[in-house]
């Protein structure tokens, strides 16, 4: 892994950074808000899915675990959410949302167990595994799931009761930057604790770190169920945005983009799998508009060249292109 | 009685078709230490080179698939020279993306060549009838897959265990940079196994038409069973690579059997068992 996640991290808490992060979040929905009023439901499904990139991250960027099965967590939340308030008449939208965060620690706590008896090749086959059994297992208790023609009688309450989820998606929009914020934070506190260090130090040598007497195994399940209730977040802020869960938010695809996203933007980093989900959507959004066929063999190209030449990602090269023009100037 | 014995056949000859197809990555995979994901894709595009020369071109099955497997390996070469070559020893995680990458292009330009319609293979008269074995009347084209997949096995244990490219191969495999310094020219042996690799995968694509149908989406939707394939059976190994998908071909025709409305579940829960309890693969090397 040492070749994409070179560390470009810095080692100490910078409360500054997680300001500027906190305002470049704001601004950029604001003018996500004004730019596109009339596609706010695309900028919720953004926001939504960057929950999920950010949770692969925290496994993948910072662990070191190749996964691509991360949708079963997603999918997880999504369908915990919905199904609460379709079958359950619990409509509250803070309670689905904590309700999804549960359900995606859970599938995290399954599907870690499972993914972390592996190393390498077989890891990876354990993830695709684990995310096509909770497909069909999701697929077959369809009178719970609605199987293959996806969980619909989605209800949500107003928001703390004074915001009504209105047709043009507002509320979602501002709800789904709210969780954002909320989890980004979050994020930065437990990526720089003590504990966001070890993770660190399992993803540069295992070995080392179980020779310090750390438990490499429980880190990483640890952080497996956490990087869990953070796309089960995601999963109930697109359950409640759409008001529909599909089949295709516990897909090998879905799981397969998202790793894309993160790579794209770079993984290790927060803002790297930020800004590689909103590139990713967007570009897909125009191209795809266009041909979808055509959109798959663009991003085709796109991974080959990153791999190629920004193996650091967008935000990876970026950040280093502009702290080696610094070093030259100082 | 009936119902075991069309399971058997089917089974047989579907896990014979996935030997074809994954063995040449089973073998990449022992020897260059790439998760190619892009196995697949190959496979495809011989799959679609050969109904393009049959129904197209009007040639005949077996110069149809001749020339399929050709062109693919020729294809394949390029490739390998341009874009393998520069992830061999790379992290998983890369090696993951640029396969990917490939697998989304082929995808998408074979749909812009093609169209998003499922391509038939015509079989010849002598393969599309059935064979009475007195009891039981066996498709043709199943008994033809099975000695495929039969006479690949055979032809593949004696390319790498009796010919002295084989020799050189396993030393390569074995310890890579004494290989080379012992006078093995590991270049070469990479890039004329991935061709053999790229070209079993296209017979196998050609072969199996009839049981894993050729359309663009093709490289997406069995990439994983080819990739567990291999991972179950242990990356370069033949008899690994057999057993496991026979075993995989059963486990998964026995599931569409029996218990149609379940999908692929017992499949997936067959692969995490066998993953944990042999975390190398049947027969595997693998670290």
């Amino acid at each position: 892994m040492a070749v994409l996640m070179d560390s470009t991290l810095p080692t100490r808490r910078r409360p500054l950074g997680t300001l500027i992060g906190i305002a470049v979040i704001i601004a950029a929905s604001v003018i996500g808000y004004f730019l596109f009023p009339n596609n706010l439901a695309l900028l919720t499904r953004i926001v939504a899915t960057m929950l999920l990139v950010l949770s692969i991250d925290l496994v993948t960027g910072y662990c070191g675990v190749a996964t691509l099965g991360h949708a079963a967590l997603f999918g997880a939340g999504a369908y915990g959410a919905g199904i609460v308030s379709a079958h359950f008449g619990i409509t509250e939208p803070l309670t689905m949302t904590l309700i999804g965060a549960v359900a995606g620690a859970l599938a995290g706590l399954v599907s870690g167990i499972v993914i972390l008896r592996a190393h390498g090749l077989p890891q990876l086959v354990l993830s695709i595994a684990v995310v096509h059994l909770f497909h069909e297992v999701a697929n077959k208790a369809s009178s719970w799931t609605g199987g293959s023609d996806g969980l619909s009688g989605i209800t949500t309450d107003a928001l703390l009761g004074l915001f009504e989820f209105d047709l043009w998606g507002r509320t979602a929009y501002i709800y789904g930057i709210v969780l954002l914020l909320i989890v980004f934070v979050s994020l930065r506190i437990l990526v720089q604790s003590p504990f966001g260090m070890l993770a660190r130090g399992v993803r540069e040598d295992p070995v080392r770190v179980a020779a310090m007497g750390a438990s490499v195994h429980s880190v990483m399940l640890r952080m497996y169920v956490i990087s869990g209730a953070v796309a089960g977040v995601g999963g109930a802020l697109n359950a409640i945005s759409t008001q529909v869960v599909g089949l295709d938010s516990l897909s090998f695809t879905l799981s397969a983009e998202a790793l894309v996203m993160l790579v794209l933007g770079g993984t290790g980093s927060l803002y790297g799998a930020m800004v590689g989900t909103v590139s990713f959507m967007w570009f897909e959004d125009v191209v795809s508009a266009a041909n979808p066929f055509h959109w798959l063999t663009i991003v085709g190209a796109l991974l080959i060249v990153v791999v190629l030449f920004a193996p650091k990602g967008l935000y990876g090269s970026a950040a280093a292109f502009l702290s080696r023009r610094r070093g030259g100037e100082r | 009685m009936q119902t075991v014995l069309s399971i058997a056949i089917d089974a047989l000859a579907y896990g014979m078709v996935l030997f074809v197809i994954s063995i040449g990555l089973s073998v990449t995979m022992g020897l260059m230490r790439v998760v190619n994901l892009a196995h697949g894709a190959f496979a495809m595009i011989g799959g679609y080179l050969a109904s393009y020369a049959t129904r197209d071109l009007g040639l005949g099955y077996a110069p149809a698939i001749l020339i399929a497997v050709v062109a693919t390996a020729i294809i394949a070469v390029p490739i390998e020279r341009l874009l393998y070559r520069r992830i061999y020893g790379a992290p998983e995680l890369t090696q993951v993306l640029m396969t990917i990458g490939i697998t989304f292009c082929v995808i998408g330009l074979a749909n812009y060549a093609f169209g998003p319609t499922l391509k038939t293979i015509p079989l010849p008269e002598t393969l599309s009838g059935s064979i009475d074995l007195g009891f039981r009347a066996i498709a043709t084209h199943r008994i033809f897959a099975i000695v495929c997949g039969l006479i690949v096995a055979g032809g593949l244990w004696f390319l790498i265990e009796r010919t002295a490219f084989g020799i050189r191969l396993r030393a390569a495999v074995d310890n890579a940079p004494m290989a080379a310094a012992l006078g093995v020219r590991t270049q070469l042996v990479y890039a004329v196994s991935f061709a053999v690799a790229v070209g079993l995968a296209a017979f196998g694509g050609i072969v199996g038409a009839e049981l894993l149908p050729v359309e663009p989406y093709y490289a997406l939707r069995y990439m994983v069973t080819f990739l567990v394939a291999v991972s179950i059976g242990g990356a370069g190994s033949i008899p690994g690579a057999l057993i496991a998908c026979l075993l995989l071909g059963a486990i998964d025709t026995t599931g569409r059997y029996l218990a149609p409305e379940y999908g692929e579940f017992f499949f997936y829960l067959a692969v995490i068992v066998i993953v944990t309890l042999f975390p190398r693969g049947l027969a595997g090397r693998f670290k």
